[in-house]
């Protein structure tokens, strides 16, 4: 046992905070993920990744918290896009450049001064890379509460979602107010996402958002499998990543610890190629229609 | 009473980007009717069908469906749209989709009942859909998926059933089987359907009735009434006559009138 788990890794608290924020901000991530990459709208996402780290590290200069500021960066990514036109297929691709090459520009000056503030680059390695074994304990009701939030509406608009992600014009027709919808969904977008970069960095975040998702799209068969396969995908990867890492402490000779988000990042990377491989494909959807048809059969 | 319209077109007229694209346009759809909506690309049939979704305002007259102003709240019409492209990778069954013409507006998860279920697996049968009705819908032929957005559109029980081209891109076969198909359901479900297509002759068998399209305005009738040398050289405004071969109908006009918007004009084959 000692050579898969190191000493003290479910004894320390640090550990216990990371494995239950990793966990919750897993699923989101992975649930909203699913919804991004059917809408095409991967790019959006990381465009909203660097509206995060933009309020990240204007909240890290401001004294205040990197969630809060990932997340009302998020936000008012997510407004600006809005307004600029992310909700028009043609505009979509622009708008969404714009405010990413804005939101770039002020996270630089932010990453700047708080560098120069607290006289260290560990600012900016948290913030863009993220350093999960350090987050406060107290704030795990706060990550739970947007959480929830999130899924809330996920899980309310998700009819008429996936209907607009289909056609506008058969979701206009049929009474559904396209633009209420896709403006909610980018706040659950813009929440999973600052919710994942204080896991994973705000940097990388994308990865945790599109990863599961693009993984689990690719072998299950309908929306449901898809959902829950993502958000398993998700949990595994980032509680692993973070096993990976507290070992990663005795690996080295100099008992440095490698970063959290490496491994994570990594694994979601190994489950995307392994989803890959045709027969995999294959088994999985094979495996998932079957159950299907027995579950019927005894109804 | 079943000489109700379920469609009345009064007079619409609809401007876009300041060119006028519908001129007073006006025509009754009865129940169960099978109506063809004729016209050259860019002639203006999806702006129609837009309209009487209610998705496009009108600069004058009105639209009647069942006797009620269009709304897009409006259950007793159903559309299925030009394009609906579906990337091979979204998980979504072929059966779930159709579903959602059940419920797409409705928000929070609900269970769907046994009497749904049954819903869905009657009108998959009824569109000939069973074998892949737990495909992907992506990975659908243009048939497949066509029938698909059919029982879609279906499933919520219309009056009125839109189609925007749903022949185009379609290989001559599936365009035979869905003419078809569209035929019985009008039937068996007693449906008006309104189908808009810029090749007429394969919809020349089941027609009831003819909206020929042009220049912003429309004639409307039985296609023996409409699909003739005087009506349609009106219509254009310049002579162009009409042949009647094999069953098919050839729209010619004039030489150096041929650029105009003459529908399928260049269609010679002849079976």
């Amino acid at each position: 046992m000692h050579f898969i788990v190191e000493p003290g890794f479910f004894s320390n608290g640090p550990v216990r905070t990371a494995l239950i924020i990793g966990g919750v901000t897993a699923i989101v991530s992975a649930v909203v993920g699913v919804f991004v990459v059917i809408r095409s709208q991967a790019f959006a996402g990381h465009a909203l990744t660097d509206v995060a780290t933009t309020g990240g590290s204007a909240a890290f200069f401001l004294g205040l918290s990197p969630l809060l500021g990932f997340i009302g960066g998020g936000v008012i990514g997510a407004g600006a896009m809005d307004l600029i036109g992310v909700q028009r297929e043609r505009g979509r691709d622009v708008a969404t450049g714009i405010v990413l090459g804005t939101a770039l520009g002020l996270a630089a000056l932010f990453l700047y001064l708080d560098t120069t503030k607290s006289a260290s680059t560990g600012a900016t390695q948290q913030i863009l890379f993220g350093s999960i074994f350090t987050l406060d304990p107290s704030s795990v009701p706060l990550v739970i509460v947007l959480s929830a939030f999130a899924l809330a509406i996920i899980t309310s608009i998700n009819r008429p979602l996936l209907m607009s992600s289909l056609s506008a014009d058969l979701t206009r027709a049929r009474g559904i107010n396209l633009r209420a919808i896709g403006v909610l969904f980018m706040i659950a977008m813009a929440v999973a996402v600052g919710l994942s970069s204080i896991a994973v960095g705000s940097i990388l975040s994308t990865a945790l958002l599109i990863g599961p998702a693009a993984a689990s799209v690719r072998v299950a068969r309908g929306l449901r499998p898809a959902l829950v396969m993502a958000a398993a995908l998700g949990v595994a990867a980032t509680w692993l990543g973070i096993l990976f890492a507290y070992d990663s402490f005795y690996w080295v000779p100099s008992s440095q610890g490698l970063p959290v988000s490496f491994f994570i990042v990594s694994l979601i990377f190994l489950c995307y190629l392994v989803t890959g491989i045709p027969f995999v494909r294959r088994g999985f959807r094979e495996a998932t229609s079957h159950r299907r048809g027995v579950s019927e059969a005894s109804v | 009473m079943s000489d109700k319209p379920v469609l009345e077109v009064d007079s619409i007229c609809v401007t876009l980007g300041g060119r006028r694209i519908l001129d007073h346009v006006t025509f009754d759809v009865r129940a169960g009717e099978f109506t063809g909506l004729i016209g050259s690309n860019g002639v203006g049939k999806t702006t129609l069908l837009r309209a009487i979704l209610g998705l496009q305002r009108l600069d004058e007259g009105h639209i009647l469906v069942s006797g009620s102003p269009i709304s897009p709240r409006n259950r007793s019409l159903g559309y299925v749209p030009q394009r609906i492209v579906v990337d091979p990778d979204v998980p979504m069954r072929a059966r779930d989709f159709v579903a959602l013409g059940l419920d797409a507006h409705r928000y929070g998860v609900t269970r769907r009942t046994p009497r749904q279920r049954d819903l869905v697996d009657q009108i998959l049968h009824d569109v000939d859909a069973e074998r892949f009705a737990d495909n992907r819908l992506g990975g659908l032929s243009g048939g497949e998926q066509q029938r698909i957005f059919i029982a879609h559109a279906l499933i919520g029980q219309p009056k009125l059933l839109l189609l925007d081209e749903p022949l185009a891109n379609l290989d001559p076969k599936s365009v035979q089987e869905v003419v078809a198909l569209l035929h019985r359901v009008a039937r068996d479900y007693g449906v008006a359907i309104v189908l808009s297509a810029h090749e007429m002759n394969a919809l020349l068998p089941v027609m009831d009735r003819v909206v020929y399209l042009t220049g912003g305005r429309a004639a409307s009738g039985t296609t023996d009434e409409v699909i003739r040398s005087e009506v349609l050289s009106q219509l254009y405004g310049h002579h162009v006559d009409v042949l009647k071969l094999h069953g098919r109908v050839l729209v010619v006009a004039e030489p150096g009138q041929e650029n105009q918007d003459i529908p399928e004009h260049a269609t010679l084959t002849v079976n």
